[in-house]
């Protein structure tokens, strides 16, 4: 619990660092760090029990399961307060991109271990594969209440 | 000026900060779309690509074009477009100080300042190190630092004052690359560490943008525009893969 608690916080620092990167406005920092700290807290979570060698189908829920998290909060904090989504799912979605996966495939390209390169680059294909289509079914959901709220109203 | 000629030019001027700073197509004619609805003008003809756009009115005679030559990352400027197109929508102002508002997000704008943005870099990167790959000894942070802070300094550099695309991230990952070379020749770090430095002083320059409008736009629909994206996020990962291709190979 302690573990996922430390990770947190530094998914938060880091996504708050990377929208001022972004330039994004003042007062959507603090909301973009909370999220990116629960994506990146929920993806800790699904893969905590799997030790060192996180298994790819496991990763992988973990990767959807966090897309679909950072997405629907992104689409709801974008309707709170008003500002676009783009400021909110950009930054929290960095702690989540491959770049540890990413690099290996150069790293191992170079050194000549082409089959180790391979092996990460299909990691890698896995991971974006994974977030993008929890950003999908983020989207999907975010249209069906937006659509049972207008029903609800229309009675 | 006559008004359907306020209309398009702050229309245009709008979609033109929009898509220059960062902004997915979908918003830009949403965006524009809505300022001529809300300025009496339904049914505007509104055409955007990544590197362009191009309007019409419905009952004007002329058509026109602007083209988006260079493009970068401001979402401060995004937001304050969408700030003023809800103030118009809901009446709060006028068209013409809606046009002169825009011309203002142009010219001055709340950035933060350089060192505040190294400091970012060199937090993204210390934290991300840790949580990728849980090494957390004080002198691997410290060479997080100095190659997360100086990769990011000489993007910053050269994006700003060479303005050469994709050399920026070549010549910082090379800088990301030497660091980290020196940490293992020099102080004993094994390989492992090594990574760990680069992997973390790598993702401040992270192309986020890119990819995730790459993948916005071809979910709504823009064939075009998307893959045109994806390009430019492939190629920033090139240019970064190559520097670091050259320094890893000397190791």
């Amino acid at each position: 619990m302690i573990h996922i608690i430390i990770e947190g916080i530094l998914a938060y620092a880091a996504t708050v660092g990377f929208g001022i990167i972004l330039n994004i406005p003042r007062h959507a920092l603090n909301v973009a760090g909370w999220i990116g700290a629960a994506g990146w807290a929920v993806y800790e979570l699904i893969v905590l029990k799997s030790g060192p060698q996180i298994p790819l189908a496991q990763m992988a829920i973990g990767m959807l399961t966090a897309g679909l998290l950072i997405g629907v909060l992104s689409n709801w904090a974008a309707r709170v307060k008003h500002m676009p989504v783009i400021l909110f799912n950009i930054p929290s979605l960095v702690p989540l991109v491959p770049g540890g996966q990413a690099y290996q495939v150069i790293r191992n390209l170079v050194t000549g271990h082409g089959n180790i390169a391979l092996d990460y680059l299909g990691q890698v294909i896995a991971i974006a594969g994974m977030i993008a289509l929890g950003f999908l079914l983020s989207e999907l959901l975010v249209r069906i209440t937006y659509r049972l709220r207008h029903a609800l109203k229309a009675k | 000026m006559d008004e359907a000629q306020l209309v398009m030019d702050t229309a245009l001027l709008a979609g033109q900060i929009l898509l220059a700073n960062g902004s997915e197509i979908a918003r830009v004619e949403d965006t524009m779309q809505r300022i001529a609805d809300n300025a009496g003008y339904r049914y505007a003809n509104i055409f955007v690509l990544l590197t362009g756009i191009t309007m019409s009115l419905p009952d004007g005679e002329s058509t026109q074009v602007r083209p988006i030559h260079s493009r970068t990352i401001d979402l401060e400027k995004v937001a304050q477009v969408n700030t003023l197109s809800r103030q118009f929508a809901s009446d709060e102002i006028d068209l013409p100080t809606f046009y002169q508002q825009l011309r203002q997000i142009e010219v001055a704008v709340p950035t933060f300042p350089f060192w505040l943005q190294e400091l970012a870099a060199i937090i993204v990167s210390m934290t991300l190190m840790v949580a990728f790959t849980g090494i957390d000894a004080p002198v691997k942070l410290l060479f997080a630092m100095l190659a997360g802070g100086g990769g990011y300094a000489v993007f910053y550099y050269v994006n700003h004052e060479l303005r050469v695309r994709f050399l920026s991230e070549f010549l910082a990952s090379l800088v990301i690359g030497f660091v980290a070379y020196v940490g293992i020749h020099w102080l004993g770090f094994t390989h492992a560490a090594g990574d760990a430095v680069i992997i973390g002083a790598l993702m401040p320059l992270v192309p986020g943008v890119p990819i995730m409008n790459a993948f916005r736009d071809t979910m709504s629909g823009n064939y075009l525009s998307g893959p045109a994206r994806a390009v430019e996020a492939v190629l920033s990962v090139c240019a970064i893969g190559l520097g670091i291709a050259i320094m890893v190979s000397l190791w």
